[in-house]
Parts: structure tokens; sequence; C-alpha cells
């Protein structure tokens, strides 16, 4: 029971809004410290099994490099966004007299989950697809409908753009038989001694992923009446900042 | 052939021209805390395989000393003005998503290609395909957008330190946890969560099974950040003994949807940290710190729904088919 301690100390630094990454290191070592206590174990027992917590994090840190290869392209981004593309995009949806940020957003919703089912998440993402593109779009199309965006207008929108995006891939990439979790999923049963087929799991994720594009659908379409709303509120945090 | 170790490599030079680059930025307020942050990121990339697990924790301490103990500032590189970029998209036109639309292309090219040609297979490793092909994909653009824009040699990697400034330290969050996930599987803390619920929600009947193993799921994936990590546990301590074997529930739509109803909690956690607070630093949301930011509150009534929707799937199919 001790070793919950360690979860504790996540939740009240990610309340206390401490740095998380100071938060996760402290959780990490205070976890593994924490397992090793028992009847017999002496300060220098606790004090190894510190060092090997240490070990054990640094070993894992190293072998979950992988999440910084996005970063990559962060440069291509950078450079197009130099050269206009951020405008280009919002040239574009304002020059379509349907377009809305809600109605945007519902057919990028509908692409990433199609492709996502097809096994190819990495059509979209929040450095390559979310903020160079959509999000612009759908700013472009709320302004062209409403005047120039007010604070929070614009970053429910960005909001809603991120969110999107995570919704349709999340609820898409399970009815692709290739996908990480349908592999854990056949792979943990085996173990379990239940043999299925990777197709026949993948088949049950599709009625979720029709009820996500329904319930998600329906907010986007409402999602137009609630940018007008916040049109409503006028910026304050600029005036803040005037003052300070 | 290209393996993972380029991908670190050609990751590793980036970072290292950042690191750089921040340290002769006069603008950046922190310009050496900035320069030493990204600069021990790229040391990581570089030759982490070489440090031991040890080195590596101690490369994380020093990480985690710089990143916390003050701000990282956001430097100033040379950029164009807005008026300059309504210019510049007037005159390039729609050729301004070709290289934007490369990336993905090549990415997922480059995966089939290695997955079904030899080819392919010759070309690029069978271990984390996606994630080559993707690095590869971010070059390939990366030339194409130099040759066609012809912009300063040196704006590539200016932009994408202005990006990645924009990021900070939540650049190294997803990592960071998937760090800890290791630690808590060490240390056994899903079974002592996972028999925990089991006690608390007293599962007589299949609803009342369904409904623990689904808000297990959930509640568990928005600890730990990744259904992954919930999955094993769970369904160890619910979904097989108690929903497939007690009340004989068929176990490929009991895992299929307890893996959904664990996304929906990583909808709802700042601990999915490249899911939600990446993206919220990367579209520069004023709330991006906050634990419940922008991106998360746009997502949780769709998750809220997607939740009780998965337990009512699960009940009315798991039991019939």
């Amino acid at each position: 029971m001790l070793v919950l301690l360690g979860i504790l100390i996540v939740v009240a630094g990610f309340v206390a809004r401490i740095n998380p990454l100071v938060v996760i290191l402290i959780a990490a070592i205070a976890t593994g410290v924490l397992a090793a206590v028992g009847p017999g174990v002496d300060a220098q027992g606790l004090l190894a099994a510190g060092i090997d917590t240490i070990s054990r994090f640094g070993q894992a840190f190293n072998d979950n490099r992988y999440f910084h290869i996005t970063w990559l392209v962060l440069p291509v981004i950078g450079l197009l966004e130099r050269a206009g593309l951020q405008e280009r995009a919002r040239d574009l949806v304002t020059r379509v007299k349907a377009a809305t940020a809600g109605r945007l957003m519902l057919i990028y919703l509908l692409v990433r989950q199609a492709t996502s089912a097809l096994g190819l998440t990495s059509l979209g993402g929040h450095p390559q697809m979310v903020r160079p593109l959509i999000a612009p779009m759908a700013e472009g199309a709320a302004e062209t409908r409403h005047g120039p965006l007010t604070d929070k207008a614009r970053f429910r929108i960005r909001g809603m753009a991120a969110g999107t995006d995570n919704i349709g891939l999340f609820f898409g990439e399970d009815i692709f038989i290739a996908i990480g979790s349908i592999v854990l999923i056949v792979g943990f049963l085996e173990q379990a001694g239940i043999r299925v087929e990777a197709l026949h799991v993948s088949l049950w994720a599709i009625p979720t992923a029709i009820v996500a594009f329904m319930v998600h659908g329906v907010r986007l379409l409402m999602f137009d009446r609630q940018v007008k709303k916040d049109m409503a509120v006028a910026d304050v945090a600029e005036d803040v900042e005037a003052s300070q | 052939m290209i393996t993972l170790e380029h991908a670190y490599i050609a990751t590793g030079l980036m970072f290292a021209a950042f690191s750089i680059l921040s340290l002769r930025d006069p603008l950046n307020p922190t310009r050496f805390r900035s320069a030493s942050f990204w600069g021990l990121i790229a040391v990581s990339l570089l030759f982490g395989s070489w440090l031991g697990g040890f080195g590596n924790g101690l490369l994380v301490i020093t990480l985690v000393v710089i990143g916390a103990t003050g701000k990282l500032g956001v430097g100033k590189p040379a950029t164009t003005s807005p008026a300059q970029r309504q210019v510049s998209a007037a005159r390039w036109k729609n050729a301004l998503f070709v290289p934007a639309l490369m990336v993905p292309l090549v990415a997922v090219g480059g995966t089939l290609l290695a997955k079904h040609t030899p080819a392919g297979a010759w070309l690029i490793s069978p271990v984390q395909t996606t994630l080559i092909s993707l690095g590869l994909g971010c070059v390939v653009a990366l030339v194409a957008a130099m040759v066609w824009f012809r912009p300063p040699v040196m704006a590539p990697v200016q932009e994408g330190r202005r990006l990645m400034d924009s990021i900070g330290w939540a650049a190294l969050l997803p990592q960071m946890l998937a760090s800890l996930g290791a630690v808590f599987l060490a240390a056994d803390v899903g079974q002592v969560v996972g028999d925990l619920i089991a006690r608390v929600i007293p599962m007589t009947s299949a609803f009342l099974a369904v409904f623990a193993y689904c808000a297990g799921m959930a509640l568990f994936t928005i600890i730990m950040g990744n259904a992954f990590a919930a999955f094993p546990v769970m369904t160890a301590a619910i979904g097989l003994p108690i929903v497939v074997h007690q009340f004989g529930g068929d176990p490929a739509i009991v895992c299929a949807i307890g893996m959904l109803a664990g996304f929906c909690g990583t909808l709802m956690t700042p601990m999915a940290a490249n899911f939600n607070v990446v993206p919220a630093n990367l579209l520069e949301l004023p709330d991006r710190n906050s634990p419940l930011n922008g991106v998360i509150r746009a997502q949780i009534p769709t998750a809220a729904i997607m939740l009780v929707a998965n337990m009512l799937l699960m009940y009315f199919l798991a039991f019939r088919y």
C-alpha cells in the first residue's frame, strides 16, 4: 500500500501546480524507495533502493528517447510558417462561404478517424497538422463569420482543434488490426490462455467509433454557437498585461 | 539501412544547433539555461546509449534541475513579420502546402514500403519503422522547402528554435512520464490499485462488473496517462476474472471496449502530456500550465459521454455475441 504514495505525490503536485518534471522525478524516487520498505531493511538498504530507482528511471528515459523524433518536424513547419503557411491556410478557407469553425473541424474529425482506421495515424498530429493548418483554418473561418476574434473565442477554437485531432485518432486507430493496442490485447489474452483473432478484436472497436463520431460531431455542429457567445466576452487579458 | 539510431543522431544534431543558437541569442533572457537544457537533450540523443542507467539518471536529474528551478526563456530568432508573411503567402500560394504534406506522405509511404517491399525493407529498419519514416519525411520536406523557397541558410534552425522555445520544458514531459511508468511497473503499483478498486466496488451483477472495469480503466489511465499501462492491470484484476469468467462476457469484446474506455481517460488527464499538454504549448494557450488546460476542457464532455457509451456498449454486446 505504501507505493500508492507515489501516485498521491503526482496528483498533489499537479494540483499544487509545481513543475511536473520535479513532481515526476520525486514521485519516481519515492515509489522506488517505498517499495523497498519492509522488516529488516535499514537506511543503507533504502539508499541502495534509491540508487537502483535512479538507474531504472535513467534506463527507461533512454529507452523512451523516440518521443523526440517528432520534433524533427519543427524546422520544416517553422520554415513554412515563415513563408506564410498559416496565412495561406486562412485565406483559402475564407473563400469558402459555407465554412465555419465547427463544420471544418467536423470534416477533419471524419478524415482523421477514417485514415486512422486504415492505420495511417501519422497523417495527422499536433505539430504537423493542427498548429500549421487546422487551427488557422478554423480561426479564419470564424473570423469571416464573426469579425476579428476575441481571445476567449480564439483559444477555445484552438483547444477544440487539438481535441478533435486526439478524438479522431483515439476512436479510429483501434479499428486497424496492426495498431499497438490491438497487438497488446491479443498478446495479453494469449498469455491468459485465450486465443482471439486480431481482426475480431478490431471489429468490436467499430461501434464505439461510430458513437464517438456522432457525439463529437454533434458537439462540433453546436460549436459555432459557442464561438459566437465567446465573441461577446471582451479581451481582459490585454488590459491586465498593459497595466502591469 | 536507416535505423532508429540514425534518427536519434539527426534529432540530436538539431537540438545541439538549438543549444548553440540559444547561447548566441542575446535577446533570450535565460540563454545559458536554455542552451544547457537543449544541449543536454542533444547529449542524451547522441550519446545516451553509452551512459548506462545511472549515468542517464544523473542526466535526467540535471535536466530537471535546469528546467524547473527557473523559467526557460523564449529566444527571439530572426523571422518574418506578419505583413511579410501575407505577401509571401500571396506569392507562393498552395505550393506552401506541398512540403507540409510531404512529411506524412513519406512517413506513411516509407512504412508501407518497408513492410511490403524488399527494397523498402533493405532501406528502413523494421524496428520503429513509422518513426524512422517520419524523421525521413521531415528531412525530405526540409530539403524540398529549402530548394523551393530559398530562405536564408540558417532559417530552418532558427524557426525550429522559435517553435521549440514555445514548447519549452513540456518537450521532456512525455518521456518523463513513460519513465515514471517503468518505475511504477517495477514497484507493482498497478496490482495494488487494481485490488483496491476490486474491493471498493461490489461486483455482484454483470452491469456492476462492467461499470467497475470501465471506470477502473479510465481512472487508472487518468493517473498513469496511458491506457496501455492501465490495460494489463485492470484486465487481470477485473476484466478477465469477473466480467469474462464469472459473468461469461466475450473476451474480444470486453478487451476491445475496455481499451477504448481507457482512451476516454487519456482525453481527461494532463498526465497524457504528448496528447494534451504539448499541443496546449504548441498552440500557445494562456492556460497551458493548468492541470485542466483548454485542450483537456474541450475534450472532457466528449470523453465523459463516451465513457458511459462504452459501458453500455460492453454491457449490451459482450454477453450477447
